[in-house]
């Protein structure tokens, strides 16, 4: 049995040595040889890391790990609508009639829904009423992406849990896994519900069957733009490398208390308010 | 042995009837349409790699570029001649759709031809479109 065994596994190891040594010359019989060197051109320069012809942007900024403080203070109802607007404008966020639809990327919510752990009866009657913009977290620890079976959920070098459209299946494993609520499921072609004026071509929108959120604005990063929010927040918003000891947030973070979202759950959220 | 010639003639019959999909459109095919560059792309004179390239190859170039601007955010392109080039299908003048800002004539046109319905439009706007 034990012999056999042995002369099967190198039977077979001598056989998988000779089709991935025969398989190139089986692909360049296959394509015509022409063809091969074009398609060549294009995919060698893939495989090959060092010589890749690909870059990030000369222009991109860069963190190690990407952050927000947001002064809850300092955001009014107004505010509040102004920031989720400009947003939602760049990133073709449609507006859906049907709330159980709804596609949200940042959004004004009560104090008592982004932070149900802190439930107090005595709570300063300010801050029941006062906005708190909800987003996703950008969780050091996301338990989306570990949910998401295709991995078109991924934090990315910079700490950005990106969602990478091409690839979501709209399974929903990732909404089931947010325990936010960051998360946003497009029931029907989101197009029917834009405004083909408005619509912004810098941006792509989603199709149907798909999962989205906010991207902590990537797109403009890699241009050197930061967020859209923190740009119209006015300064309420504080965007910065929670890695970095001298970056602005970090020194926000030094100077005053804040809290996150559900600390208890131990997800890392990288975004921070400050009450 | 009676029935030789029965059976030949309807295998025959058989191989015409099997095979007349394939004479069928044998007898349709078209000449593969050329499709229009846009005035905005022939005046930028040369599009990121040869034409012979783009022609076969555009297709693994483009599913390329969106893994490695999305997941590994690299958006520069540097072409086999060392120009670098913006790494966008869709996003404003910048970007493939931003020369080749005739969909119908230029994408269309041999998509349609070689029966491909690729889903990049399920997403990504056309330039004219978006602007009506
Ligand atoms: S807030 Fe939700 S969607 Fe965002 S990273 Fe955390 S778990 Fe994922
Ligand atoms: S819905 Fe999409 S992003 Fe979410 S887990 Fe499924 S495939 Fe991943």
């Amino acid at each position: 049995m034990k012999n056999s065994r042995r002369e099967f596994i190198k039977v077979a190891g001598i056989s998988a040595l000779g089709v991935a040594a025969a398989s190139p010359v089986l692909n360049a019989l296959a394509s015509g040889g022409e063809v091969a060197h074009e398609e060549k051109k294009v995919v060698v320069k893939e495989e090959s890391s060092v010589d890749s012809p690909y870059k990030t942007n000369k222009s991109a900024i860069h963190g190690a790990r990407w952050g927000m403080v947001i002064n809850t203070s300092m955001i009014d109802a107004k505010k509040a609508a102004k920031i989720t607007a400009v947003c939602h404008a760049i990133h073709n966020v449609p507006e859906i009639p049907n709330k159980k639809q709804e596609i949200k990327w940042i959004w004004p919510d009560k104090f008592e829904h982004v932070f149900p752990d802190k439930e107090d009866p005595y709570l300063a009657e300010k801050f029941k009423e006062m906005p708190v913009m909800a987003l996703c977290n950008h969780c050091d620890n996301p338990p989306c992406v570990r949910a998401c079976p295709t991995k078109a959920t991924f934090k990315n070098s910079e700490g950005i849990v990106m969602m990478d459209f091409h690839r979501c299946i709209g399974c929903r494993f990732c909404m089931a896994a947010c325990p936010y609520g960051s998360r946003s499921f497009n029931f029907s072609d989101p197009r029917k519900f834009l405004d083909p004026a408005k619509i912004d071509p810098a941006f792509p929108t989603r199709m149907k069957g798909v999962v989205e959120k906010c991207n902590l604005c990537a797109e403009r990063l890699a241009i050197g733009k930061i967020p859209a929010c923190v740009e119209a927040s006015e300064g309420a918003i504080v965007f910065g490398d929670l890695a970095d000891p001298k970056s602005e947030v970090r020194k926000l973070l030094n100077s005053n208390f804040t809290i996150r979202r559900k600390e208890a759950l131990g997800t890392l959220p990288s975004v921070y308010y400050i009450i | 042995m009676n029935d030789k010639k029965i059976a030949i003639a309807g295998l025959t019959v058989f191989i015409v009837l099997f095979t007349l999909p394939f004479w069928w459109n044998m007898a349709k095919a078209k000449p593969a349409p050329k499709p229009v560059i846009s005035d905005k792309a022939r005046a930028a004179g040369a599009c990121i790699e040869s034409k012979d390239v783009m022609a076969k190859s555009h297709m693994k170039l483009l599913d390329e570029w969106r893994v490695l601007a999305v997941r590994e955010g690299k958006r520069t392109f540097v072409n086999s001649k060392g120009v670098e080039h913006n790494v966008s299908f869709s996003t404003g003048e910048n970007s493939c759709l931003g020369c080749h800002n005739n969909k119908a004539e230029f994408c269309d046109k041999c998509h349609t031809y070689a029966n491909v319905t690729p889903y990049c439009w399920d997403c990504h706007l056309d330039q004219k479109e978006s602007a009506k």
